[in-house]
């Protein structure tokens, strides 16, 4: 076994034991932004997307390499974008209501 | 090490703190935006790193730049088009076709650099496990995650698929992927290897998700978003790109988590939603045995009449609320009772909306109180007072059947609405839910029946209880 390719398993393992630690129990109001979030992260694909296309050098390598990219920049703004529309509702003032704001989700959601 | 890799080692090792406490910080209400912020801000310094070293590298081409940024470009506009747009009910599919996107782009990774080996160009055979697995993971959660979405959205049916021979099937799936593997491995030249590997992947990923039903489908893209994560990882491998592997070990490990809480909230367990649907989804059929016979219609005047003079009321979202966007008037609903001095809360199940949490943020988003929000133990203890349950477009999570043994949601911890004084259910028909099973509550004593859409069907109570109450 090379080197790099040992330091790289030891980075994945220690990061599998990261990922235990740092997701304890949590509530189920926020499980479905967490999903989201982690969808959001595993976005960073994209950093192998401009790999792929720096390395290409034929028709069907640009072909992947667009699909990649496309793939991954779909994934990483939705991602980002549509967890924080999702986390932005729990920012309200709690039990108050905020007319100006209402109106603003409901033009946004038609 | 050059000066640029000691960079671009250092920024990613920033990019890859602000993961794992982004993720720490999405734990709480309060600080969860916060977390994705930072999380958002890791995954810009790894980008900004990404583009400086590609130019600096200068191995790209002028035909390679224009295939990355139109790919960029398109994808970016898209994600960002789709995720401001989406309606709140629609976001679990979204979510699931942005996994299956990064699950795509993960295994697009392996097969480039798989191609790049059969060209000649590289020979690093010592990598081509990390491949292979890329490959395998990559495309089972690209075609797994697209039918989930389309389950999800109705596209494809929410039911269990099964046909004769698809246990076969898959086992024949497994196989030509291990036969696959070892050829990639083996001959790192073939061509074939590599569309036999990936061939099975998409097969298997299709077949593993459409027998699953609907009512699992939440536990089902967690765990496809684990394993993109995982994908992702390999990819890391591949490329040798170490933010790549500390962000989807993150995901992959953290996205196991949650499947394990979201499956332990609907009191499955993960192998058992997997092997049910391996199985076949034997069990649903013939649970419509006993179909509710004595059902008891009522009126929007009713309703209102038994609100108005309710102390206690219960509302019980469920998806037909959230399908029919009907949330602005369950809210105005509340409110009208709340100012009158009727007690209002929300009992909410964990899957309720067929996402756990999903219902809250519906909730959240047309500005319900908190403190009405009743998580299920809470609520539950609250039914027995409680003089006005109105399910609201909820079926399967209040089903009492899930408490006998024998049929599709035995053991699922249910919402004991049949515990209140009267219940009202507000429903468009008598069709089963997403388990597919009849739901005895709807013919208990204490129940009423109100068919209509949930929008509709408020609107007409709200206008019913406006009169019985002073106004």
């Amino acid at each position: 076994m090379s080197q790099q390719l040992y330091s790289n398993l030891a980075i994945f393992v220690l990061s599998l034991l990261v990922g235990f630690e740092v997701m304890s129990k949590i509530p189920a109001t926020l499980q479905t932004p967490m999903m989201s979030g982690a969808n959001a992260i595993h976005g960073v694909v994209v950093v192998g997307a401009f790999v792929v296309a720096a390395e290409a050098n034929n028709w069907g390598f640009y072909i992947l390499a667009f699909l990649c990219a496309f793939f991954a920049a779909v994934n990483v703004a939705g991602g980002y974008t549509v967890t924080d529309r999702m986390l932005g509702m729990f920012d309200r003032p709690k039990g108050g209501k905020a007319p100006a704001k209402d109106n603003k989700q409901d033009g946004g959601e038609q | 090490m050059s000066a640029l890799q000691t960079c671009s080692s250092l920024i990613y090792l920033i990019s890859a703190i602000c993961y794992v406490v982004g993720v720490h910080l999405m734990r709480s209400p309060k600080t969860a935006r916060k977390g994705n912020g930072l999380s958002c801000v890791g995954m810009a310094l790894a980008v900004i790193m990404i583009i400086i070293t590609i130019i600096v590298g200068g191995k790209i081409d002028a035909a390679g730049w224009i295939a990355l940024v139109a790919g960029l470009a398109i994808g970016i506009c898209y994600g960002v088009v789709k995720g401001r747009k989406v309606k709140m009910t629609d976001v679990p599919q979204l979510v699931s076709l942005f996994n299956a996107v990064g699950g795509g782009a993960a295994a697009t990774i392996g097969v480039f650099d798989y191609l790049q080996v059969a060209a000649g160009t590289r020979l690093q055979l010592i990598l081509s496990i990390p491949v292979v697995l890329d490959v395998i993971i990559g495309g089972t959660t690209f075609s797994g995650s697209l039918i989930a979405a389309g389950k999800l959205a109705g596209h494809v049916p929410g039911k269990p698929i099964t046909f004769p021979g698809s246990r076969l099937c898959n086992g024949l799936a497994i196989i030509a992927m291990i036969v696959g593997a070892v050829w990639m491995i083996g001959y790192p030249q073939n061509y074939w290897a590599l569309v036999l590997e990936l061939v099975a992947a998409l097969v298997f990923g299709l077949l593993m998700t459409l027998p699953i039903g609907g009512a699992d489908m939440p536990v089902v893209v967690s765990l496809l978003n684990a394993f993109t994560g995982l994908a992702v990882a390999f990819a890391g491998f591949v490329i040798d790109n170490q933010v790549l592997i500390i962000a989807g070990a993150l995901v992959g490990s953290a996205g196991t988590i949650l499947t394990l809480q979201m499956a332990e909230a609907m009191n499955r367990s993960v192998a058992n939603i997997l092997a049910g649907g391996f199985g076949g989804g034997a069990s649903d059929s013939g649970a419509s045995d006993d179909i509710p016979v004595n059902v008891k219609e009522t009126s929007a005047d009713d309703v209102g009449l038994q609100l108005a003079y309710a102390h206690n009321v219960m509302i019980v979202p469920g998806y037909g609320l959230a399908a029919a966007q009907a949330q602005h008037e369950v809210a105005e609903l509340a409110k009208l009772l709340t100012d009158h001095g009727i007690n209002v809360n929300y009992a909410i199940h964990p899957v309720a909306g067929r996402m756990p949490g999903h219902m809250n943020v519906l909730l959240a988003d047309v500005n319900v109180p908190y403190e009405q929000m009743k998580q299920m133990d809470e609520a539950n203890s609250m039914f027995e007072n409680t003089d006005v349950s109105l399910v609201i477009g909820a079926n399967d999570v209040t089903n009492p059947m899930a408490r006998k043994s024998g049929n599709a949601i035995s053991g699922m911890p249910i919402l004991d609405v049949d515990k209140s004084k009267s219940v009202v259910v507000i429903k468009r028909s008598m069709h089963p839910g997403y388990a597919g099973i009849a739901n005895p509550l709807f013919s208990a004593d204490q129940t009423h029946m109100f068919f209509s859409d949930a929008k509709k069907g408020l609107k007409d109570i709200i206008a019913a209880t406006k009169q019985y109450l002073d106004e």
